[in-house]
């Protein structure tokens, strides 16, 4: 086939036709793809939610509510129930004083307010120090914790749980974000 | 004080070559000799933060309201591309100087992934026009200030004796690698 | 040119990262674990392969000054293609690979390989050359992921056997530098002495 010309009329129509094509393209694999991509990141919400709370038979997602914190923002909470006995919440949680940047749990409370389990949603912490936050060693200690009876902070503060070997800060943001967890509950009046 | 914030976490924090890994084709290519650096990290400057200025529009008057932020990767590249080329032509005629300067460095800008790479980051960090412009600015001097150091020390680094294998690339990421661990004494800073 | 010899070119006389030095910004931001780096790896070879398949197809009736547009738009949409399909089935490794999906685009080996091979040789040929270059890629992308992970963390895909925490820094952004640039050594060195 002859090499088309450099002529302005063909370096147009071809540039025109080369990003319509791909435009048409891009939209169906867009269209196709729109379903599952929204499927994906709800599975995680759900599996998230179902680490963190007893066994439930409701759709705590779609029962979602959206309760303030007393600091002026809102957090989510999804509550689980059996048979609509509520057995327990799932809080998204955050903190703004990571080590890096912002951290985001879920945390899953009994119904007695104790604290059944913690999810991490998203960190950006040191690898091998700060994300050791997600290692059972650290998580574990707030299993069956109530923060009304345990003060949920790190014993360099006064409180109950054992810090990250150099990772404080980390270690403290956690508590910090457990902690708004909880106390969003008491002011939504769901504990 | 949220402004520098911004800088100091660009600059030092999250360096972008450093940490972030941005943009290192430059840093290895162009980091044999201070002046060349200093050079590269003027036009860098320069493209970031006109590229940001129309990305951060495209985005929020094109494709947000049309709904299309799919194509974001093929608007923004295609316009960072074209930005460059206008640029160099406007330097060409408006300033002879200024052209000769960075003349060379503006056809490598393209395909330098700091500049995409930023003008993403600036859409998915939800910053505004003004906090964006900021962020890409400085996260170009922290590319210029590695640029820079590390151009520094490889001009000693050719009086020293190196094994053969490791002369050229190895010895650069090597130094480089050694940049990082010290960058690294900045995180936690904010 | 031999296909075979087309084919395995890319695996190590002209491997993008460990010889052509191509490709370093992903290289190193996304072997912190083997499984990123051959995520990553595969990724890009995805792209690859498309683009030069259809620059290869197209090159002929692309007008000269306009070719390095075109191809870009065309290595985009691809780029874009596989952004899609990993945000909806592979999320997770979407998640940790980032912003290093859309920067695929600005990987100099891509444009490079439809400038300077797709251009110029027919489709077959072409695919060939971009499954070689693809793989080569990946390969040193695992390789460099596997060493990282194990040094750093004691464990590779995620399959630990090393108890412990392992040499951390090798994770981290530093170690990134550090074993890519001995790889190189280590490649040079050979090289050196089988010449």
């Amino acid at each position: 086939m002859a090499k088309t010309e450099s002529s302005f009329k063909n370096m147009v129509i071809s540039l025109t036709l080369i990003s319509l094509i791909v435009a048409a393209g891009l939209g169906l694999i867009y269209e196709s793809t729109k379903g599952p991509i929204e499927q994906s990141v709800l599975n995680k919400k759900i599996e998230a939610i179902k680490q963190v709370v007893p066994e439930f038979n409701n759709d705590p997602y779609s029962e979602m509510l959206r309760v303030p914190t007393g600091e002026g923002d809102s957090l989510d909470v999804y509550p689980a129930k059996m048979n609509d006995n509520t057995v327990g919440y799932a809080v998204t949680t955050y903190t703004k004083n990571g080590f890096s940047g912002d951290i985001s749990l879920m945390v899953g409370f009994k119904a007695d307010g104790s604290i059944h389990n913690i999810a991490v949603l998203e960190q950006k912490e040191t690898p091998g120090l700060g994300t050791k936050m997600d290692e059972p060693l650290f998580k574990d200690q707030f299993k069956d914790k109530n923060p009304a009876e345990t003060v949920i902070k790190v014993k360099n503060d006064g409180g109950q749980i054992d810090a990250i070997t150099s990772a404080t800060i980390s270690s403290r943001a956690f508590c910090e974000a457990v902690q708004r967890a909880y106390n969003t509950l008491q002011e939504g009046g769901l504990k | 004080m949220e402004y520098i914030l911004i800088i100091i976490s660009a600059v030092f924090v999250n360096n972008v070559v450093l940490a972030q890994f941005l943009g290192i084709c430059p840093f290895l290519g162009v980091s044999n000799k201070i002046s060349t650096a200093i050079g590269m990290s003027v036009a860098v400057t320069f493209v970031i933060t006109l590229a940001i200025i129309a990305t951060y529009l495209i985005q929020i008057y094109i494709l947000n309201p049309l709904g299309i932020s799919f194509m974001q990767t093929i608007t923004f590249i295609l316009v960072i591309a074209s930005l460059v080329q206008m640029v160099e032509i406007i330097l060409k005629k408006v300033s002879k100087p200024l052209y000769q300067a960075l003349g060379i460095f503006l056809p490598l800008i393209t395909t330098n992934c700091a500049v995409l790479g930023v003008a993403i980051l600036v859409i998915k960090k939800n910053y505004n026009l003004l906090e964006g412009v900021i962020y890409g600015a400085s996260t170009a001097i922290g590319f210029g200030l590695a640029l820079v150091i590390l151009a520094g020390i490889r001009e000693q680094l050719e009086l020293a004796d190196i094994p053969e294998g490791m002369k050229g690339v190895p010895v650069s990421l090597i130094t480089a690698g050694i940049l990082a661990i010290a960058f690294m004494g900045f995180t936690g800073l904010v | 040119m031999n296909q075979l010899k087309n084919f395995t070119k890319g695996f190590i006389k002209e491997n993008p990262i460990l010889v052509l030095v191509l490709g370093t910004c992903p290289t190193l931001a996304t072997t912190s674990s083997a499984i990123n780096g051959l995520g990553m790896g595969i990724a890009t070879t995805f792209v690859l392969i498309g683009s030069n398949v259809f620059v290869s197809l197209l090159s002929s009736l692309i007008p000269d000054k306009v070719r390095i547009p075109a191809f870009i738009v065309i290595i985009a949409s691809f780029v874009t293609i596989v952004d899609l399909l990993m945000q909806a089935y592979v999320p997770s490794l979407y998640e940790t690979l980032g912003i290093f999906i859309p920067l695929i685009v600005v990987n100099c080996i891509i444009l490079g390989r439809a400038e300077a091979f797709a251009s110029k040789n027919n489709v077959f040929s072409s695919l060939i050359d971009a499954c070689g270059m693809g793989l080569g890629f990946t390969a040193a992308l695992g390789l460099l992921g596997a060493f990282r992970e194990l040094v750093g963390s004691g464990s590779i895909f995620g399959w630990k056997f090393i108890s412990g925490d392992g040499i951390l820094v090798f994770i981290l952004a530093p170690g990134a530098f550090l074993a890519l640039g001995y790889l190189i050594a280590l490649v040079n060195r050979i090289k050196n002495h089988n010449s």
